[in-house]
């Protein structure tokens, strides 16, 4: 059989000497009418410039196709190289033969149009329509991804729409002229794990009812497995393997290939939790952190003269104690309360409710300050214009601490534990990778000896190997130095490797807290239980996803509101549900 | 709170703001204010003379009766008396005002139409020996001062063509408009060239951004043609920092009137004020500096109209 | 020494930088009384000279010469830039950065105040404190430092609440660094990059804004040289003796585009928001 599109020895270079920067070095693959082809690697492979090469938007990012040659079968069964296409054909292969959806739905649709112009701009452009017709077109389109009160919707701008339905409509601006072909780069990255599951759904979905072919580039080879027919492994611009996908899943041949499915973290469900935990131990050690009823509430002002006219709940009644040497991973999606819980616990908001800070009778050197935190993004939580060693000091100098000999020699200790090099201490944090800045931030937490860290996303902004190496130096660092660990994530396959208690917060709520173990494998809230159904995992690849649409409830409270008591139903030892009415 | 009320309500603020420094800084010019008012001539008044005109300009209250009594004028549109003039100083601006202002509103016209268009060129000829050549003539607009224009187009407009700017008499628009245009052109042109040069290069890199949008390439992923991704997704999202400049300079135009007026010896509020403030007619300075800012103002607060009907971002935010 | 050397590697900081070091260099000269003539002597038999030999740059209606006049009116011209933009950039530091860091009550204090002083057109208040406190440098220099104070103000203001909600901010916060340290470490630290830029760039509106000024006849008095006003007195002369127009007119041109290239090479260098959007 012709495939549809076939791909050999494409070469692409960018910047002013293209021939020295190849990002893309030699990539061949064929795609047939009707599949679904992964494309799979980590950031810098090449697999997101190989896509964009495929309709030319390479070209307007500075990038130029060096060698090899793209062929699209054309509708009328005419071959064409793309890589010497005209601009004047490109613009009508484009949107009408090969549609796009992009990473970040929130900054690809234009912000000064409403969505429906911006829908109907396909049908105008390729085929012809206006006015009403094309009103009434891009109504269908919106309908056709399962937007409810499409008609309405077509008069919202981007802001008014949330992440998951702003990818929604992108897929409807990219399918609008039935393209047979569909590029999706990384589609569902930036969006939440239950959004992400409705995603790759409605994807699966449109793909059976046009049978249109589709490519799509991911980092995470388990979110394709459920949807790929074929799966090409990208490393450093070349395709290191290729092939069908239960062949790559089950033989992988490449030690690329391997070290993905096997040394990056995947989910499970539960079967891979740690199981050094210091609870069960006989002798009840005293908590290092316990967290009883916090709160946090952000006053909603309105009218005229900015009175108070409900507050936002951010976080409600959060209970939760912490061992020393124990992680207790708190999970939830985007505006659950998870990283206002953990800068509530570091004072960086206000909130009521009581902490206990239990410091087990201090040895010598313990630390003024037992609880630390390290930051999402490690570009930005460290002063650019500070060298690693002004860094280092800055909590010593805080604590009211002198920085000498013995600082240093800590620093330089601390340093050689989070594998950076010795001389690091002159240099400043550009110069130093995402992984290398977050094992930075790791080691300058650690400069007060504190007996529990808050991890904030701490390794969501690595890539999938990074996170790897820097998910087994915190568990060394856990056992080294008794580390109690509060690790909030919104990524389950990271929480399950580190984990050794869960709890789910949703809506600023804690609806389900255990062990990590039966919470992963048995969970029991409803919320708890779609989660999980939500998290894209190998062995459940032949699964079937389920659509559900429904959206997480407003935090915003009228005055005065205050919730119920919350009623726990017992199902293990060490497990625990909301109870909900 | 929204966006447009919050503006709304602190501009009363900011109003009273702005009057009362006027207010606080006439009075602090050294001497008396009859010595200032009348200068040399003051000498030559009796003690009972002084007196009555102290009583006559009210200037024998406490400051805050002052104040008072000069807010309560401003509401009555009542700025005082032009000791030069010897008219109501708001008679006198009014009848100056039309020429600054249609002089700065020329100059703007001809700057945006000049310079968005250049600077769209520029930005989609990025790094081409034609982009590179108007950012050379848009810095050299930028660093050349009106002054130095002004009189290098009367020079060069004497010395090769033998022709003067029409000077004195000002023809209104509404009665000759030929004649008037071509009084206000050059003067036009001198004001507005460097705002030219500004919205040129602010355009230019707007559009450079934003052309690098991922929302831009979303639009050519459906295949749109390059011109309809320049004006049709581009150019909106550009113009949000060119309207924000061009608010800004509005008032260094009709600051830039003083001296173009100057220069081209046309009749107007920029070049009164200069003759007032040279006379120490204190009344008239302060009247007219007040109500330039208080167009600015309201400049100013069209602007940010203007921003709510080109971006739904902030017209949207509250909701 | 770095910094030296990128803007030298830069195009258009290599044009800026060589006009500011040269105009630097002559006001030098200027002040030490290294010119080619007495710049207030009166050649009364040389009047209205055109360039010559003797005098470069021509004589004016009074026989002085215009080289050395110039000379000494880019120092002028310099002094008055230098000591305003230094005025408006100390005391907008001071208050946008207090602004952004106590917030509520003091920011609305400052920033309404700011306000009152942007509604005035640039050129007009300074004319309006000139008016009240007499022309001379001294008032050139308050005049323009105040009106260019609410621009820095909100130079500073800006950047430094966009910083102070930085993760590195918040992780000085759980160490417990004190607020002194935090900002002068965190956010004066990193504010010293925009600032630069934006003092070069202020340094050519206040040469602008001091020029016109005196222009007006309201800044620097005679018979002291000025460029605004040598510039002002020949418009009388413009056809007899046009390089009294000519030579001041381009000297301030220069002067102006020499900060403006270098506050633009400045921004590319720096500012790596517009240095990824070249890339």
């Amino acid at each position: 059989m012709n495939p549809l599109l076939s791909v050999s020895g494409l070469r692409v270079g960018f910047g002013r000497n293209p021939e020295a920067n190849e990002v893309v070095r030699g990539v061949s693959f064929d795609l047939a009418a009707g599949e679904t082809l992964a494309i799979v690697g980590e950031s810098g492979s090449g697999k997101s410039v190989t896509a964009l090469s495929i309709n030319r938007l390479v070209d307007f990012g500075g990038g130029r196709i060096l060698g090899g040659s793209i062929k699209l079968r054309r509708a009328e069964d005419s071959v064409l190289d793309l890589t010497t296409a005209t601009e004047r054909q490109l613009t009508r292969i484009r949107g009408a033969e090969i549609g796009m959806i992009f990473q970040e739905p929130m900054t690809s649709l234009n912000p000064v149009l409403t969505i429906g112009t911006q829908i109907e701009e396909s049908f105008r452009l390729h085929r012809g329509l206006t006015g009403r017709r094309a009103t009434a077109a891009a109504r269908d389109a919106l309908e056709r991804v399962r937007i409810p009160d499409a008609a309405r919707r077509l008069n919202y701008y981007p802001n008014q729409l949330s992440g998951g339905m702003l990818q929604r409509v992108m897929i409807a601006t990219a399918l609008a002229c039935s393209p047979r072909l569909l590029i999706a780069d990384e589609p569902t990255t930036a969006l939440d794990v239950t959004v992400q599951a409705q995603i790759m759904a409605l994807l699966a979905e449109l793909k059976q009812e046009t049978g249109m072919s589709m490519i799509f580039i991911t980092h995470d080879i388990g979110l394709v497995a459920g949807i790929a027919d074929k799966v090409v492994v990208m490393q450093n611009g070349q395709a290191v393997e290729q092939g069908e996908l239960s062949q790559i899943l089950d033989h992988p041949q490449h030690p690329y290939t391997q070290h993905l499915l096997h040394a990056v973290p995947h989910f499970a469900s539960g079967r891979s939790t740690r199981s050094d935990g210091p609870r069960g131990n006989m002798e009840p050690a005293a908590a290092a952190l316990k967290v009883q009823d916090l709160m946090v509430r952000f006053p909603v002002t309105g009218g005229f003269f900015g009175r108070a006219t409900g507050a936002v709940h951010a976080v409600e009644g959060v209970d939760f104690d912490l061992m020393p040497g124990e992680t207790l991973a708190i999970v939830g999606e985007s505006g659950s309360g998870k990283s206002t819980t953990a800068r509530a616990i570091l004072g960086l908001v206000r909130s009521r409710g009581s902490f206990t800070i239990g410091v087990r009778q201090a040895d010598a050197g313990q630390s003024a300050r037992p609880v630390q935190m390290v930051f999402q993004n490690p570009y930005s939580s460290l002063n650019p214009r500070l060298t690693v060693e002004s860094l280092l000091a800055e909590p010593v100098i805080a604590t009211g601490g002198r920085v000498n000999a013995q600082t240093r020699a800590k620093m330089v200790a601390l340093l050689d534990r989070v594998s950076l090099p010795e001389n690091s201490l002159e240099r400043y944090p550009h110069e130093f990778s995402g992984g290398q800045r977050q094992r930075l931030c790791i080691a300058r937490a650690l400069m007060l000896n504190p007996s529990v860290v808050v991890l904030d996303e701490a390794v969501s902004a690595l890539d999938v190997s990074v996170q790897a190496k820097v998910l087994e130096l915190l568990v060394d660092l856990q056992r080294d130095y008794g580390l109690a660990y509060l690790f909030i994530s919104h990524d389950m396959a990271v929480v399950e490797r580190i984990a050794h208690r869960i709890a789910v917060i949703y809506a600023g709520q804690i609806v389900e807290i255990g062990d990590a173990k039966s919470v992963l494998s048995a969970p029991q809230h409803p919320y708890t239980k779609r989660l999980i159904a939500a998290v894209p995992s190998i062995d459940r690849r032949h699964e079937h996803y389920e659509l559900d649409t429904r959206q997480v409830p407003s935090l915003v409270r009228p005055l005065g509101f205050e919730p119920g008591r919350a009623e726990w139903t017992q199902f293990g030892p060490d497990h625990r549900a909301r109870a909900e009415t | 709170m929204n966006y447009l009320t919050r503006r709304l309500v602190t501009f009363p603020f900011v109003l009273i703001g702005v009057s009362s420094l006027v207010f606080v800084a006439i009075r602090m010019v050294p001497g008396d204010s009859i010595t200032a008012m009348l200068g040399t001539d003051a000498g030559l008044l009796t003690p009972t003379q002084r007196e009555a005109l102290a009583v006559y300009f009210g200037i024998d209250q406490p400051w805050f009766v002052q104040y008072g009594r000069w807010l309560l004028g401003l509401l009555q549109g009542d700025l005082g008396i032009s000791v030069t003039y010897g008219k109501p100083v708001f008679e006198v601006i009014l009848k100056r005002f039309p020429l600054t202002l249609e002089l700065a509103l020329l100059s703007m016209i001809i700057a945006l139409s000049v310079g968005v268009p250049a600077g769209v060129f520029a930005a989609t000829h990025n790094e081409r020996p034609s982009d590179l050549a108007v950012r050379i003539v848009a810095m050299i607009g930028q660093s050349t001062p009106s002054f130095v224009l002004g009189l290098l187009i009367i020079y060069a407009l004497s010395a090769g063509f033998g022709v003067l700017p029409i000077m004195g008499e000002f023809s209104p628009l509404w009665q000759d408009p030929l004649a008037n245009l071509s009084q206000l052109i050059f003067p036009a042109i001198t004001l507005g060239f460097a705002f030219a040069a500004s919205v040129t290069r602010i355009s230019r890199s707007a559009m450079l951004d934003i052309l690098s949008e991922d929302y831009v390439r979303t639009a050519r992923s459906k295949g749109a043609s390059s011109r309809s991704v320049t004006w049709r997704h581009a150019l909106p999202n550009a113009l949000i920092p060119v309207v924000t400049l061009s608010g800004i300079e509005f008032g260094y135009l009709l600051g830039g009137a003083v001296i173009v007026e100057q220069i081209y010896a046309l009749p107007g509020l920029g070049r009164m004020v200069l003759g007032a403030i040279l006379q120490r007619d204190y009344a008239l300075v302060q009247g007219t500096v007040l109500f330039i800012a208080l167009n600015f103002m309201i400049v100013n607060l069209l602007v940010d109209l203007a921003y709510f009907a080109l971006d739904p971002r902030i017209r949207l935010r509250d909701r | 020494m770095r910094i030296f050397r990128a803007i030298f590697a830069h195009t258009s900081g290599r044009i800026g930088g060589t006009i500011v070091l040269l105009y630097l260099f002559i006001a030098a000269l200027g002040a030490l009384g290294l010119t080619p003539h007495d710049p207030l002597m009166q050649y009364r038999v040389d009047r209205l000279m055109a360039p010559n030999a003797t005098y470069w740059m021509g004589t004016d209606l009074f026989g002085r010469d215009l080289a050395s006049r110039l000379m000494t009116g880019i120092g002028q011209s310099f002094t008055v830039a230098f000591f305003s933009v230094a005025v408006a950039t100390l005391a907008g530091t001071a208050l946008g950065l207090t602004a952004a860091w106590f917030g509520r009550l003091w920011d609305g204090a400052v920033m309404r105040s700011m306000d009152v002083l942007l509604a005035f057109p640039a050129i007009l208040l300074a004319m309006l404190i000139v008016a009240v406190f007499g022309a001379g440098t001294w008032n050139s220099i308050a005049a323009i430092g105040i009106v260019y104070t609410p621009i820095f103000t909100r130079v500073v203001r800006g950047p430094a609440l966009s910083l102070k909600t930085r993760e590195f901010v918040d992780a000085a916060r759980t160490f417990g660094s004190s607020g002194r340290y935090i900002l002068t470490r965190h956010l004066l630290l990193n504010l010293v990059a925009p600032l630069t830029v934006q003092v070069t760039l202020a340094l050519a509106w206040a040469l602008l804004t001091e020029a016109g000024l005196s222009f007006l006849g309201l800044g620097t008095q005679p018979p002291a040289p000025s460029l605004g006003l040598m510039l002002s007195d020949s418009r009388n002369l413009m056809e007899t003796a046009p390089w009294l127009m000519i030579f001041p007119g381009l000297t301030i041109m220069a002067s102006i585009l020499g900060f403006n290239l270098l506050g633009d090479a400045l921004r590319d260098i720096l500012d790596p928001k517009t240095r990824r959007s070249r890339a």
